[in-house]
């Protein structure tokens, strides 16, 4: 045989001019770093989320306290942003506030994921009969447009901020199925599927070692984006009065309350829906920019 | 082409009873008795065994879903609790005033929209871009009722006091003028506009990287002609069908905004019949948005068909 | 090398025996199946332990569906396969499972054929996850072994795909097929997508590992001149058929189909001053959808005769191991399928 076993050694050095192995995360957030919006984006959340923790630690007044000599006081020295309608600090009721959209975000998209990641793996993975079912369901539910059927399930459950949440997530469901279902088509098709199967590996084996890791980067910036539209969505129902109690300091909520002093008292009005603006602004730019970091077709 | 067509048609048809199935047993999931939701609390007790009996509430539920569905195909989808009008009829009666609103602020969208996001491709990270962008990127962010009471402070007191006037420029709520849709289309639009502005922006990046268009910058084509007839052209495909997707979403929207400028729509019936528990009609207006939404997502679906000569459906 | 006597009398290892691999085509309305496409249609061969079996023919021919057969990685419609006596179409999924310990494959696609997300380690060492219970420590001995016999280094484990060459990704997929030590595996184009002078490092590693671990081989290919110098024996397909199958050195002393020697006139030489002159087939392969009637090739064969699109000839052995399907062999006249450009129409000839 002409062929020798030893052809194979420079390849070997070449390999020395790679760079060291880099991990995945610390990549991520070095591309999110090169663009201003994603750094933007970034710190609103994690300004939002260190606000949601500490309210009540940076709250100047207590946010339940009523002043009623005070009611509907323009922005002042005392109270920054003025006070509501019963003369409660409006900026100490925006900081609580925070909390309520975290939860909103966290737990509806926690509902979509939770439901939709399974349904899209099994449809996607399995097809068939499974597919055809799954996917069905989830047409009838894009039948609709998102916020009627999330104001439709409130309707029927009750308004509360807990159905509000739910309804929500619920209605997120079949965005997520979607998602994965599309992402499980295309990994399935990867050849090292085919390697773990003939190599033994079970349906079960694969779909989480192989399928799900594989499927994440998308998940990631549509839940992002997705958190930005819960809380849009939550205001949007507190604001129709199909959310949180009437006390409950939740933005959409105290927009709704502040809606009848509109032309006398504006800044009741004005600030919740800033907060609004601010924190889905955040989120939306960190999810293009998640988007952007996590493009596989930018090279690595 | 037409085996698509009529492949989507049918598949339109179970996503419709599927979808009109999921509003009637969430309403009969209203705690209590659905006597009580559909003939409502003040109803006497006749009335209730009588609405017991007409609607079949003691037959099992896929009968009396097929007996409302039958009665609904027949244009009876029950009486209002509130009226004791048919519920049909509330709906016509406000349905005109929906698809008006909705439709102008498609078109005002669709006008801003689109040119801004063929602008900001044709000038990718200029200073052009990067305002129209933050511009989009605000308005996919700002609530639309918040917009919505944000316009009705600058129309009501800070033009006027601008203008020295003592009455507001443009009426806050109601219907009936043109200047009283001046606010619910811009609220409405704001939305989608931005949206637009960023897919147009996005699709034309797309088109512009292609080789065709490096080909018709190289045989010395004129700029615009290169972005009009080359670019524009092709980008459109997915632009017209984020547009019409966008009409869908109006319709939704349309439910914040008529509720914003108690404009009388379908939305605003629907948020109204929620308070007073009018279940009746909670279901005809839920069915007939999304009656409404599934058309028109048919409908584009069809025209990217027949707009994208490089997709065949067989 | 001497190859015959070798592993003539070798036992067998795998046996395929008619098999048929026919995939549903639908269309219309309600995506009723409209037709078949005929990949693989009644095939027959068997491989000796130790032996590489060369599979060999253009794109759409069928042959990398009868790998992935043999590995039961999809379903045949018709037929069998026996590996080391056992027919593994009908085993248990338990038993399949233990029966994968045995069976490997290599693919074409260095890039789609590892997970982007698992370090090389992980790759090298999911069968041994799967199927022994090795504590972390014997596993990356046993991946950095591997590594060091496909030329690459152990400290290699900890990195990611992407931070190789085409040819390295190569070398980790055979890595990571070896790892459960197997006694067959199927390389379904490993050096295809690889440059020329990578190509012969890899089939060196091929060839060092097979004598190493008495590897026997399945080597799918779609031309002759890789396959030249590896195999021991060669099958030839045209559309889902074995036209010819025979000893690597009898098949390029005499072919005997047609086809086979269109594709060997196909081989570049290594030498200026040669000239050849090359069969140049005319047309497409037809669609597997609709094959031709009677000899699948004879649209396209330049010596076809009325017979050859009327009933298909039979596969038969026209000496010693040597097997063709072709009317032309039937006549008994000797020569009679050779073709000889300088009898043939000018559009079929060029000079390499």
């Amino acid at each position: 045989m002409s062929m020798s076993g030893n052809t194979f050694e420079p390849i070997v050095e070449l390999m020395e001019e790679t760079a060291p192995p880099t991990s995945g995360v610390v990549m991520v957030l070095k591309r999110l770093m090169r663009s201003p919006g994603s750094m933007m984006g970034l710190i609103i959340v994690l300004a939002f989320l260190f606000i949601s923790v500490a309210a009540d630690y940076i709250a100047p007044h207590d946010y339940d306290a009523a002043n009623f000599e005070m009611r509907r006081a323009a922005p002042s020295a005392e109270y920054w942003l003025g006070t509501d309608e019963l003369g409660r600090d409006l900026f100490s009721r925006l900081l609580q506030g925070a909390r309520y959209s975290l939860l909103v975000g966290v737990i509806s998209v926690g509902i979509g994921l939770s439901v939709g990641i399974p349904l899209g793996l099994i449809s996607g993975y399995f097809g068939g009969v499974a597919d055809m079912v799954i996917m069905r369901l989830m047409d009838i539910m894009l039948a609709f447009p998102s916020i009627l059927l999330a104001i439709l399930f409130v309707a029927i459950l009750g308004p509360s901020l807990e159905n509000a949440m739910i309804a929500i997530g619920v209605v997120s469901i079949p965005i997520y199925a979607r998602l994965v279902r599309s992402s499980t088509l295309t990994v399935k098709e990867e050849l090292f599927i085919e390697a773990s199967r003939a190599m033994g590996a079970n349906h079960f084996q694969i779909i989480f070692v192989h399928i799900f890791p594989n499927t994440l980067a998308p998940i990631v910036v549509q839940s992002t984006l997705q958190i930005a539209v819960a809380i849009q969505a939550a205001a949007a129902l507190g604001f129709l009065g199909l959310g949180a109690p009437p006390d409950v300091p939740e933005w959409g909520n105290m927009l709704q309350k502040g809606r009848t002093y509109i032309i006398s008292a504006p800044h009741i009005v004005v600030f919740p829906g800033l907060a609004i603006m601010l924190v889905v602004l955040g989120f939306n730019l960190l999810g293009d920019g998640l988007r952007d970091a996590l493009d596989p077709r930018i090279a690595r | 082409m037409t085996t698509y067509i009529l492949r989507r048609l049918l598949f339109a048809i179970p996503v419709l009873i599927g979808a009109s199935f999921l509003v009637f047993v969430s309403i009969r999931f209203v705690p209590g008795d659905p006597a009580v939701a559909i003939a409502g609390e003040l109803a006497t007790p006749e009335l209730r065994e009588q609405v017991r009996k007409d609607l079949g509430l003691d037959e099992p539920m896929l009968v009396q879903y097929a007996i409302y569905l039958q009665r609904a195909v027949q244009g009876d989808m029950g009486q209002s609790v509130r009226t004791r009008q048919q519920v049909l009829d509330e709906i016509l009666l406000r349905l005109p005033k929906t698809i008006q609103l909705a439709s102008l602020s498609l078109i005002l969208s669709a006008a801003i929209g689109i040119p801004i996001g063929v602008i900001s491709a044709t000038r990718a990270n200029s200073w052009v871009d990067a305002v129209s962008m933050i511009f989009a990127l605000l308005g996919v962010s700002m609530p639309i009722f918040w917009l919505g009471l944000m316009l009705m402070i600058f129309f009501s007191v800070i033009l006027p006091s601008w203008l020295g006037m003592t009455q507001p420029v443009l009426p806050p709520t109601g219907s009936g003028t043109w200047k009283h849709l001046v606010m619910p289309v811009i609220a409405l639009a704001a939305n989608s506009m931005a949206i637009q502005a960023r897919m147009t922006r996005a699709c034309m990046l797309e088109v512009l990287r292609a080789d065709y268009i490096r080909t018709a910058r190289a045989k010395g084509l004129v700029e615009w002609k290169v972005i009009y007839k080359h670019a524009l052209r092709n980008a459109l495909v997915p632009i017209v069908t984020i547009i019409g997707l966008q009409f869908g979403t109006l319709l939704g929207g349309a439910v914040i905004t008529e509720t914003v400028f108690a404009w009388p729509g379908i939305g605003r019936l629907l948020i109204d019949s929620i308070s007073y528990r009018d279940y009746p009609v909670v279901q005809g207006t839920v069915l007939v948005i999304t009656f409404g939404f599934v058309l028109v997502n048919l409908v584009v679906d069809v025209m990217y068909a027949y707009l994208d000569p490089r997709i065949r459906y067989d | 090398m001497k190859t015959h006597g070798r592993v003539s009398n070798k036992r067998v290892l795998v046996e395929v025996n008619n098999l048929k691999k026919y995939f549903p085509v639908r269309s219309g309305l309600f995506q009723r199946i409209s037709g078949w496409v005929k990949a693989v249609d009644n095939v027959s061969f068997h491989i000796r332990e130790g032996e590489t079996f060369g599979l060999v023919g253009e794109s759409g021919c069928g042959k990398t569906t009868i790998g992935r057969t043999l590995l039961n990685l999809i379903p045949a419609t018709e037929g069998e396969v026996i590996f080391d006596g056992r027919s593994i179409f009908q085993l248990s999924s338990s038993e399949m499972k233990k029966l994968r310990h045995d069976i490997q494959i290599i693919f074409q696609d260095p890039y789609s054929s590892l997970n982007p997300r698992m370090t090389v380690g992980q790759s090298i060492s999911e069968g041994l996850r799967i199927h022994t219970n090795k504590s972390r420590q014997e596993q990356h001995e046993i991946v950095s072994d591997l590594l060091r016999r496909v030329g690459l280094r152990p400290e290699h484990a900890t990195r990611y795909p992407h931070e190789f060459s085409g040819g390295q990704r190569q070398r980790i997929g055979i890595a990571r097929a070896l790892a459960l030590r197997p006694k067959f595996i199927v390389c379904d184009e490993p050096v295809s997508a690889l440059d020329v002078s990578i190509q012969a490092q890899v089939l060196a590693i091929l060839r060092e590992l097979q004598k190493d671990f008495n590897l026997t081989y399945l080597f799918i290919a779609h031309n002759l001149s890789v396959v030249e110098h590896f195999c021991d024996r060669i099958g030839v397909m045209y559309l889902g058929k074995m036209v010819e199958l025979a000893d690597r050195e009898e098949l390029f002393r005499n072919p005997l189909h047609p086809y086979t020697q269109a594709l060997m006139s196909a081989i570049p030489i290594p030498d200026p001053r040669m000239k050849r002159q090359r069969v140049i087939l005319q047309g497409d392969v037809p669609s597997p959808l609709n094959p031709p009637q009677g000899c699948r090739f004879h649209t396209r064969c330049p010596l076809a005769f009325a017979k050859c699109g009327e009933e298909e000839p039979p596969f038969k052995a026209y000496g010693d191991e040597h097997y063709a399907a072709c009317w032309l062999l039937e006549t008994g006249e000797p020569g009679a399928s050779k073709l000889r450009p300088a009898e043939l129409p000018a559009e079929n000839v060029s000079v390499l």
